[in-house]
């Protein structure tokens, strides 16, 4: 038998390998999607950060 | 003979053994039941965001179904049905079963919470602990009312639907819960009478085992009662309609008929023809529940044209 460098183990593990990638692809593809809808439904992208933020408050009576 | 196993991981477990940790069979029906729990809300979800909630309800009970099965390793290589899982026969490791599931519930809960809602993920981490923790870890191999309580888990995905939708919950998800956790007993009970030698082999306590088939002929019985009053009662909700009430009438007749012939049969009569009204009781079973969720969906579909009759909202 010839000595070949590729053995049926380097066959499975390219196809778990692509498949995994796909798996990782859609994920990225799915979260992109996620966030065009977000941003397009107008969800702010502004959050808490350690310091008064007036834009986040919510909008009280006299504060319109 | 040895009563030890020997697991050899030897094997380059692939990525079709690990997607088996899934329970792909299951994660069918927890998508199915979850987007009917969203598709009948009465608030509009986003296609994209409806998709990906779905998507991640499904990981999360497949990152359940992965803990079960390292969990369960020592029960499932004993029972015929569960042998040629990926642990048990020895495909993945049992430490990398649990791995998987930890990051996958992890995954699947935080994704849901970006996504969706925090109330909805919130429930998706409850029923993941329910299933991997009350259930696998606690009921199941304690109490015949294993699969009484444990059914909860399999019943949350519709409620986890209606909150990404509504963010909350409501008398018509209650009610689908209901619906799918009076079901199983009475599924499970079938199976377990035909299935009797495998969990009684592997030391699973259920009721067949321990309080004997009688027991479980007339407890199949009063569930099915049950069962049949919740599912109709479900008609008179706003998620109701004409098309869901006839299916629950036919399906509830011949359900109860079903259950009725099994709690009249005798072992000896079973056993004689090879549980044959056990077995079409058991897939009638899935018939009932599919064709219950699949109703729903019609409903909601028709609600909106005028020729459409509307049931009195009662509940």
């Amino acid at each position: 038998m010839a000595i070949g460098s590729e053995h049926p183990l380097h066959g499975r593990r390219k196809r778990s390998n692509l498949m995994l990638g796909a798996v990782l692809g859609g994920f990225v593809a799915l979260v992109f999607a996620i966030t065009i809808v977000k941003m397009a439904n107008g969800v702010s992208m502004e959050a808490f950060d350690h310091t008064v933020r007036y834009s986040i408050e919510p909008k009280t009576e006299a504060g319109q | 003979m040895s009563d030890v196993t020997v697991n050899d991981y030897g094997h380059d477990a692939q990525f079709d053994d690990y997607f088996a940790l899934l329970k792909p069979r299951v994660m069918s029906l927890v998508v199915f039941t979850a987007a009917v729990g969203l598709l009948v809300a009465p608030v509009g979800v986003n296609p994209v965001i409806g998709f990906a909630s779905i998507l991640f309800i499904a990981l999360g009970a497949g990152a359940s179904g992965a803990l079960n099965m390292w969990w369960d390793a020592d029960i499932d290589a004993v029972m015929k049905r569960t042998v040629k899982r990926p642990v048990p026969d020895g495909r993945v490791t049992p430490k990398n079963a649990m791995i998987l599931g930890l990051w996958l519930s992890v995954l699947a809960v935080g994704m849901l919470a970006l996504t969706a809602n925090f109330f909805a993920a919130g429930l998706l981490a409850f029923t993941i602990f329910f299933y991997a923790v009350v259930y696998t870890m606690f009921l199941k191999r304690s109490t015949p009312q294993n699969i009484v309580i444990g059914g909860a888990a399999g019943a949350f995905p519709p409620m986890v639907g209606w909150a990404v939708a509504t963010g909350g919950v409501s008398v018509e998800s209650v009610m689908m819960f209901a619906l799918i956790f009076v079901w199983t007993p009475p599924h499970f009970w079938a199976l377990s009478l035909f299935m009797n030698d495998d969990y009684s082999k592997a030391g699973v306590p259920m009721l067949t085992v321990t309080h004997g088939t009688r027991v479980t002929r007339n407890n199949i019985l009063g569930y099915t009662v049950l069962l049949a009053l919740v599912a109709i009662g479900t008609a008179f909700t706003s998620i109701g309609g004409p098309v869901y009430l006839a299916v629950a009438l036919v399906l509830n007749g011949m359900f109860l008929r079903g259950a009725f012939a099994l709690w009249r049969r005798q072992d000896a009569a079973a056993e004689a023809d090879k549980y044959a009204a056990e077995r079409k009781f058991f897939r009638l079973s899935l018939v009932y529940l599919f064709a219950h969720f699949a109703a729903l969906l019609v409903d909601a579909a028709l609600r909106g044209f005028a020729f459409m009759p509307q049931l009195p909202v009662i509940f």
